[in-house]
């Protein structure tokens, strides 16, 4: 075989842009309901507290929090408060919007972590973001501790937790 | 085990460019009738065709496989479409090899689409929603935080620069200058990626593959009809594939186990016991170029932590001891992603049968394996060749 004649057209912007083409935009909206384990764990964030699944076959304390555990395929046994604070596993410093379209120069850059959280099990780690830290400070293994929505604002959301700053 | 020989017989594979003028059925009937032609087929000798492609969200076409079925060569024919993310590229073949192999039909024809330009204002939105709608997605991050976040942290675990794993996006994109259906090939140097615009610290523009438009095709053949269409099978030898947690922030990102995984079923089934010296050629996945590394060392190609030096030192290199994306990779070639990723499978077919023109490795090669990787970094699919 020989892949030396390979068509296809590829349009140049000028192009792209004088090509006949159809637009469509749907506006869909989805709720999605947060589920038995998932719902804990989001009541538990109202409440100002990360809880995690325990399994007590395999001893794992698991978050995010889940109604299962996937492992053992068994119910969990039960809903443990763990501590909101731990370590930063990576990070990133992020100059794009989810789009790509590019931060302006004044935004504050994005700082998305993986964060292993004390009290779960090693390695037990969720995504959050990083704050109240310059982006050239941030190092892996630095100790963070969860910022908190006040009380009366927190509605159940991962976002309860404003984002996680050095201790 | 009772597994029926299964041959690749053909390959077509369509260029790969950032907007195709054709649409997704189009790509896919390019790709599958320079297959067919290739095998000395007609469709009506196909008994059976899965195909492959990424997320609908591409598209913005809901039932994708149905929308392709035509230029997939399709109607009116036992047909699936397969599908697991980024992976999807080297499944296909494996879905397809399941076909043959179990002795349902003689004849499979295995097709992978891909086109992302239709996203405005950019493919990279259509990412949004792998995240956790719940406990992830309120963040509002990007796919490029995924890659950050695994580039560092495989980059602090075993002390490499950025200088280490832009050489890779140096080579590949040098490689893809033999390639004709290259979209992003050229000359550059580590300086260029290092310049390039700072996405998201630690990756640069140039260390991502770019967004594309086109499709591959390959013909699998049982060894009957094998033998008889040509004196040059390449054999599918051995097949794996692997999903890793889904909370994917509860693993450690420095190393793709799942990888290894897959790997090792692929492995096993091919009879390899040291891959790093029974393999003589590699098309591990390198949308990121850090993946390439990270992927050599899944596929147990060389010890973790090793395969950013064995990069600076040329054994990489399309002369070197080992070739590892020789076509140019994701990286040089494009990456449409399922069609990429069976890209990689034809290169693989091509430098086997010694048909791989200017891109040809020397050293006569036996056996190569082709890699795909994709998802939350869970998925791994590998799918050993052997001549």
């Amino acid at each position: 075989m020989s892949i030396e004649n390979v068509p296809v057209k590829g349009l140049n912007s000028a192009e792209y842009d004088q090509a006949l083409k159809v637009t469509c935009q749907p506006d869909l909206q989805y709720n999605w309901d947060n589920g038995i384990g998932i719902g804990k764990y989001l009541q538990g964030l109202k409440n100002g507290v990360i809880l995690a699944s325990v399994c007590e076959k395999c001893g794992r304390i698991m978050l995010p929090a889940r109604s299962f555990c996937e492992l053992c395929f068994r119910p969990v046994d039960d809903y443990t408060p763990v501590q909101d604070s731990g370590v930063i596993n990576t990070f990133a410093i992020c100059h794009v919007n989810w789009d790509a379209s590019r931060l302006k120069p004044e935004e504050p850059r994005h700082l998305p972590a993986v964060i292993e959280i004390d009290g779960a099990s090693p390695g037990m780690g969720i995504m959050h973001i990083l704050g109240n830290i310059k982006p050239e400070d941030i190092k892996i293994g630095m100790k963070v501790k969860a910022v908190w929505k006040p009380e009366s604002e927190r509605e159940g959301s991962i976002t309860d937790i404003r984002f996680f700053e050095p201790i | 085990m009772g597994y029926r020989k299964v041959a690749i017989v053909g390959a077509g594979l369509t260029k790969f460019v950032r907007r195709a003028q054709e649409t997704g059925p189009e790509l896919s009937y390019l790709s599958s009738k320079m297959a067919l032609d290739s095998a000395g087929l007609k469709l009506k000798d196909v008994d059976m065709i899965t195909l492959g492609t990424a997320p609908d969200a591409f598209d913005g076409v809901h039932m994708k496989g149905e929308y392709l079925l035509s230029g997939a060569g399709g109607n009116n024919k036992p047909y699936i479409r397969n599908f697991v993310g980024g992976g999807t590229g080297v499944f296909a073949p494996i879905h397809g090899w399941m076909h043959v192999a179990s002795g349902a039909c003689d004849v499979c024809m295995v097709v992978a689409e891909e086109k992302m330009s239709s996203c405005h204002p950019h493919p990279q939105g259509a990412f949004l929603t792998i995240f956790d709608h719940t406990t992830e997605q309120p963040l509002n991050p990007t796919l490029i935080w995924i890659f950050a976040l695994e580039m560092r942290r495989y980059m602090e675990t075993y002390g490499l620069t950025s200088e280490d794993i832009a050489r890779v996006a140096v080579k590949n994109k040098k490689n893809a200058m033999d390639h004709p259906s290259s979209q992003v090939a050229g000359n550059f140097s580590v300086d260029d990626i290092l310049n390039s615009e700072m996405l998201a610290e630690p990756v640069h523009r140039l260390d991502i593959s770019p967004a594309s438009d086109g499709a591959a095709t390959v013909i699998l053949a049982s060894e009957h009809v094998a033998k008889r269409l040509t004196d040059k099978p390449v054999w599918i030898d051995g097949v794996g594939w692997n999903l890793d947690t889904s909370y994917w922030a509860t693993k450690d990102l420095y190393y793709p186990r799942y990888v290894e995984k897959a790997a090792r079923m692929a492995y096993d089934m091919a009879g390899i016991k040291e891959p790093s010296k029974e393999i003589h050629i590699a098309e591990p996945y390198d949308p990121f170029d850090y993946k390439e590394l990270h992927h050599m060392e899944g596929l147990l190609l060389c010890e973790r932590g090793q395969a950013a030096k064995l990069t600076a030192d040329g054994y990489t290199a399309r002369d070197g001891n080992m070739p590892v994306c020789p076509s140019g990779g994701a990286l040089g070639v494009g990456n449409p992603i399922a069609a990429t990723g069976l890209m990689k499978v034809i290169e693989i077919y091509l430098q086997l049968k010694g048909e791989a023109g200017k891109r040809q490795v020397p050293g006569n090669p036996k056996v190569g394996v082709a890699q795909a990787w994709g998802d939350l970094m869970q998925v791994g699919t590998v799918t050993v060749l052997r001549r």
